[in-house]
């Protein structure tokens, strides 16, 4: 199961000629950290400490701008009883059902008469606007709530807002964390944005910086193996602190839809 | 009525509830819940509208435009729709990505319900089994793999090494017509973590005593999976199915990052070509028909899937 995991970290302590000549064999018969000196150069005059400054960055603005607007939709989807909800709320699954694809293309003409193709803008501000998927797992927490809470917050002249940022806030801390560890995790892998809507190489996250790496070295199996277990770390490190409540959160959604 | 149930049990009062304002805002409470309501969910509206249903409406026009960004849009009718007809590389598209899916749905539908039910009997290493599966999932999608999995099936790559092991001779599984998408379904189907762990808490959910009462009654562990498990995991095997269908047939990383439609169009996924067309020659428009054509496929088959479920799909609460 995990063989090619191991294989790409094995792999990538072994020179590069050993590596498919070896191919077979797991374990490099004299490691060496060469490929990790010689991929962390990266290309274009860039390290890769660049595209992972770059990934790091446009990864905290998305998972800043999901979980604030996020637990605020979810909020209301949750906890406050008004007219029209259901339709919303009906609404935002059917745009999780909705092919991407259709609106890929008008959502970059927008962003290219607006000027923003080449700029961070489109990778980072729809991120402010919510994301159905995780608002939706965030209001499944937010129901599970007793509604109780809801009549003493009121007797105590609490608005809906303190309702949201003192109690209900604090109560789903640990849905928070797997919203935002999920945002993370996605926003490191998404190679797709970038390609779309960043030019210059010192803009690249490590996901598309990779792609050209190995385009450009088609051959140099070594570093290219190198820089792709590098950039794995983060997720896995994440995942392992983070396990319990992703299993949960897919869990979840996944019966309650 | 809720609201007589004032007996008071003074909460320690948290900033920003202060209770001296009490009556003002409980009059407003009601009134007030549209707009709060609104508020609360107004980063969804807006993103809705600006990310979603204006584009969905533009694309629809641009779909009976040319359109190449420079100039400016000019109406052409049905022409796109046409044109995509005629298209020989829009039909090997076509029917790459339904073979795509065709196999890699199933495919991946049987082994993560196997592993799962196989994951529900062990107890102690459950944890770690379960982990180990989930992992490929976590991190499945990524260049990184994308790039691994290339030399894994290359010439000379590890599955090649381990086949000559045996004696196989050497198989050119990317440069091959025949092979090159299994190639990519397979790493569809490694991630079958997800799937899997919704399997795996609808099987938690399967109530302990309908087994035991089977088990009194005389039924083997063959009759209570086809009798109990099985028509109770219809919701999990529902769920799994129409995001399945609906993910395969989007399909683009794979085949973008691993094979880039190679060899002879055989791994072009129908959003590869699309991409191509919007994005290498500017054609906004026919590219926008070609993502409306999927859309309605998308949305004719998840359909037929939600018509059909209502036969095979059993849900506890109807009270049968």
């Amino acid at each position: 199961m995990l063989y090619p995991l191991f294989w790409m970290v094995f792999s990538s302590f072994k020179p590069t000629p050993e590596i498919m000549l070896t191919s077979g064999q797991l374990f490099p018969r004299s490691p060496t950290i060469q490929n990790y000196i010689v991929g962390w150069a990266g290309f274009a005059r860039l390290t890769f400490g660049t595209f992972f400054k770059n990934s790091l960055f446009i990864a905290v603005i998305r998972v800043i701008g999901v979980t604030l607007s996020c637990s605020l939709i979810a909020f209301g989807f949750a906890r406050i009883p008004f007219k029209t909800k259901n339709f919303w709320f009906i609404l935002m699954i059917i745009t999780m059902c909705l092919p991407g694809q259709v609106i890929m293309i008008p959502q970059y003409l927008m962003f290219n008469s607006m000027d923003w193709v080449g700029t961070y803008f489109p990778l980072l501000v729809p991120s402010f606007f919510g994301h159905a998927f995780n608002a939706f797992l965030l209001t499944q927490f937010m129901r599970n709530i007793p509604k109780e809470l809801n009549e003493t917050a009121k007797i105590d002249g609490c608005s809906w807002f303190g309702l949201y940022w003192h109690i209900i806030l604090p109560l789903v801390k640990p849905a928070m964390a797997t919203v935002a560890v999920l945002t993370f995790m996605s926003s490191w892998d998404d190679f797709y944005s970038a390609l779309l809507y960043l030019n210059k190489p010192s803009m690249y996250p490590v996901s598309y910086a990779l792609k050209l790496f190995s385009d450009e070295a088609s051959t140099n199996y070594g570093p290219m193996l190198a820089m792709s277990s590098l950039s794995l770390v983060p997720i896995l490190i994440l995942f392992f602190i983070f396990q319990k409540g992703l299993v949960e959160g897919i869990s979840t959604t996944g019966i309650k839809a | 009525m809720k609201e007589i149930n004032m007996k008071t049990k003074s909460e320690p009062s948290k900033p920003g509830c202060s209770a001296v304002k009490k009556p003002r805002f409980m009059k407003s409470f009601r009134s007030n819940n549209l707009i709060s309501g609104y508020l609360f969910i107004s980063p969804f509206i807006l993103g809705f509208i600006i990310f979603t249903f204006v584009p969905f409406i533009y694309s629809f026009y641009l779909a009976f435009t040319n359109y190449n960004i420079l100039s400016p849009a000019k109406w052409v009718g049905l022409d796109n729709f046409k044109k995509m007809f005629d298209d020989p590389f829009f039909w090997t598209s076509f029917k790459v990505t339904v073979k795509f899916a065709a196999v890699q749905v199933p495919l991946k539908l049987t082994v993560s319900f196997l592993v799962a039910l196989l994951l529900s009997k062990t107890t102690s290493f459950t944890g770690v089994y379960r982990t180990s599966f989930y992992i490929p999932s976590v991190v499945g999608s990524s260049v990184a793999i994308a790039m691994t999995w290339k030399q894994l099936w290359g010439n000379s790559g590890a599955i090649n090494s381990i086949l000559s092991f045996f004696g196989i001779p050497p198989v050119k599984w990317l440069a091959n017509v025949k092979t090159a998408l299994y190639v990519l379904v397979l790493l569809g189907v490694w991630q079958f973590g997800s799937s899997m762990l919704i399997f795996l808490a609808g099987i938690k959910e399967v109530p302990r005593s309908f087994h035991e009462a089977a088990i009194v009654d005389g039924a083997g562990p063959v009759t209570r999976f086809f009798k109990i498990t099985l028509p109770l995991m219809t919701p999990c095997i529902f769920f799994n199915l129409v995001n399945g269908i609906i993910g395969s047939l989007q399909a683009f990383n794979s085949s973008y990052l691993i094979t880039a439609g190679t060899p002879l169009n055989s791994t072009l996924y129908y959003s590869l070509y699309l991409y191509y067309q919007a994005f290498n020659y500017r054609k906004m428009g026919y590219a926008s028909a070609m993502a409306w054509f999927m859309f309605i496929i998308i949305v004719a088959l998840t359909a037929l899937v939600f018509k059909s479920s209502s036969a095979w799909v059993y849900y506890q609460d109807e009270g049968k």
